[in-house]
């Protein structure tokens, strides 16, 4: 029984909250395995494609890892050497072409909808990577992973959400996410760039009632999870205004007195300065654990996808 | 005003109950741009309706639209109905209705979106909402704004 045999994984609207949970347990187990206590062979013989349009290191390097501790390999086309890409072949025809040569398809591309286009040509599972400004599943499930394992549940946690939250789509399926599990979520983000109406409705519609704020230190002391998002230069025409509003935004131990013992802070990185080097070494920070736990949770799609998961009796 | 000031067809298609304003939209999805026409084509703009205030109507004679052209209507004028008139009577009528998925007859408003590239594929949407229009990109997600403006 597993009906994720062969799945895509583009969008993580597509993935239903039974299936979610079934990654998230997986992904537990493969802890020893992802930090190497423990050793597999679950696929070997499988070749996973790294095809990297833009780029990436903690994504590309993480599927890599992740598809090396189950005992399989990875090969890579990664930019700027797509030798048939820069003679203008369509995407449509390098897919169809590195399907042949792999069993499963990793896509990170600057152009949204490209991995839908991807899973249409290819008879082999295409994960999503990041597609421009759209999708990033893995990234929304590697969070709530993060959630779940620190806090032990989602389900009534107050998580807050702060800096960009307009234009970074990662944070809209998370908080999407975040609401089907049940969390309380607090949006924190100048006016200019809080969470779209459009996911704020979709949150509602999942039964959550989200808070939109502009101020941090006021919901610092109800926090279970601050999740920090980098606030980007260029969306601001005036760089005295960006300093300004970065600067109100900045997560530093100061700010953190008022915090609950066991908030935890996460960070999709890489980070610039949202978040002072000084709370690294503080019992908050999580974001180092967050990038770890992208191997074993994209272990375990690799698994579901690849239809292997009960390969070693996992 | 019963009479709409054009008398009645023989053969061809009467477009009624257009969304006032879109007469000239209308035309040029079903490719009536001026040069190319060789039978009558009658456009009448902001006549009175009893369903909805003022509404514009469209006959085309000799012709009968093709299901792709009704779904492209239906996206811009909601409430149009089609007669297909053969011999001075109406032989069928019916409302436009738009499908669940909308292929091939809009453009994706996003510029960044994979099928405005050079790509091997239609443009597909799912409809959010007949009336008003909503439609949905399935592949870069995104809700398509000024819709007239996309139709190919």
């Amino acid at each position: 029984m597993n009906g994720f045999k062969g799945s895509d994984v583009v969008s993580i609207r597509d993935i239903s909250k039974e299936r979610i949970e079934r990654i998230l347990d997986l992904s537990e187990k493969m802890i020893p395995y992802a930090n190497g206590q423990k050793f597999t062979k679950a696929l070997e013989g499988h070749i996973l494609a790294n095809l990297f349009f833009e780029p990436s290191t903690r994504t590309r390097l993480s599927f890599e890892s992740a598809m090396v501790r189950l005992g399989g390999r990875a090969i890579e086309i990664t930019y700027p050497a797509m030798a048939s890409v820069a003679k203008g072949e369509t995407l449509a025809d390098t897919i169809r072409m590195v399907e042949s040569y792999s069993d499963v398809i990793v896509l990170r591309h600057p152009h949204e909808g490209s991995a839908r286009l991807a899973a249409h040509f290819s008879s082999k599972p295409v994960i999503n990577a990041g597609d421009g400004a759209g999708q990033h599943p893995t990234q929304t499930l590697l969070d709530l992973f993060t959630i779940r394992r620190e806090k032990g549940k989602i389900e009534g946690m107050h998580i807050v959400m702060v800096g960009d939250l307009k234009y970074g789509r990662t944070a809209h399926s998370l908080a999407e996410a975040l609401s089907l599990f049940g969390a309380e979520l607090t949006f924190v983000a100048p006016q200019n760039l809080q969470m779209p109406k459009e996911t704020v409705k979709e949150v509602e519609k999942l039964g959550n009632k989200p808070k939109l704020i502009s101020k941090i230190e006021d919901v610092i002391p109800k926090a279970d999870v601050l999740y920090v998002t980098r606030i980007q230069r260029e969306r601001f025409p005036d760089p005295s205004e960006y300093l300004k509003v970065a600067s109100s935004y900045r997560i530093d131990k100061n700010l953190l007195r008022e915090a609950k013992k066991d908030l935890i802070v996460m960070h999709p990185l890489p980070r610039i300065d949202e978040i002072a080097p000084e709370v690294d070494s503080t019992p908050h920070a999580r974001y180092f654990q967050q990038a770890f736990n992208g191997v074993p949770v994209r272990m375990a799609l690799l698994l579901l996808v690849l239809g292997a998961e009960a390969n070693e009796g996992f | 005003m019963k009479d709409f000031r054009v008398t009645p067809i023989r053969n061809g298609t009467v477009i009624d109950h257009i969304d006032c304003g879109m007469a000239l939209k209308v035309l040029r999805i079903i490719g009536v741009t001026g040069e190319n026409v060789r039978s009558t084509v009658s456009v009448l703009m902001h006549v009175p309706s009893k369903k909805a205030g003022w509404k514009d109507v469209v006959k085309v004679e000799d012709r009968e639209l093709d299901p792709k052209e009704v779904d492209k209507i239906a996206l811009i004028s909601p409430r149009a109905t089609i007669n297909i008139i053969r011999d001075f009577n109406v032989a069928e009528k019916y409302k436009v209705k738009l499908p669940e998925l909308v292929r091939g007859i809009v453009r994706c408003g996003n510029p960044s979106c994979i099928t405005n590239l050079a790509e091997p594929v239609e443009s597909e949407f799912t409809v959010e909402s007949q009336n008003p229009s909503v439609l949905r990109c399935i592949y870069c997600d995104r809700i398509l704004e000024d819709i007239s403006e996309h139709i190919i």
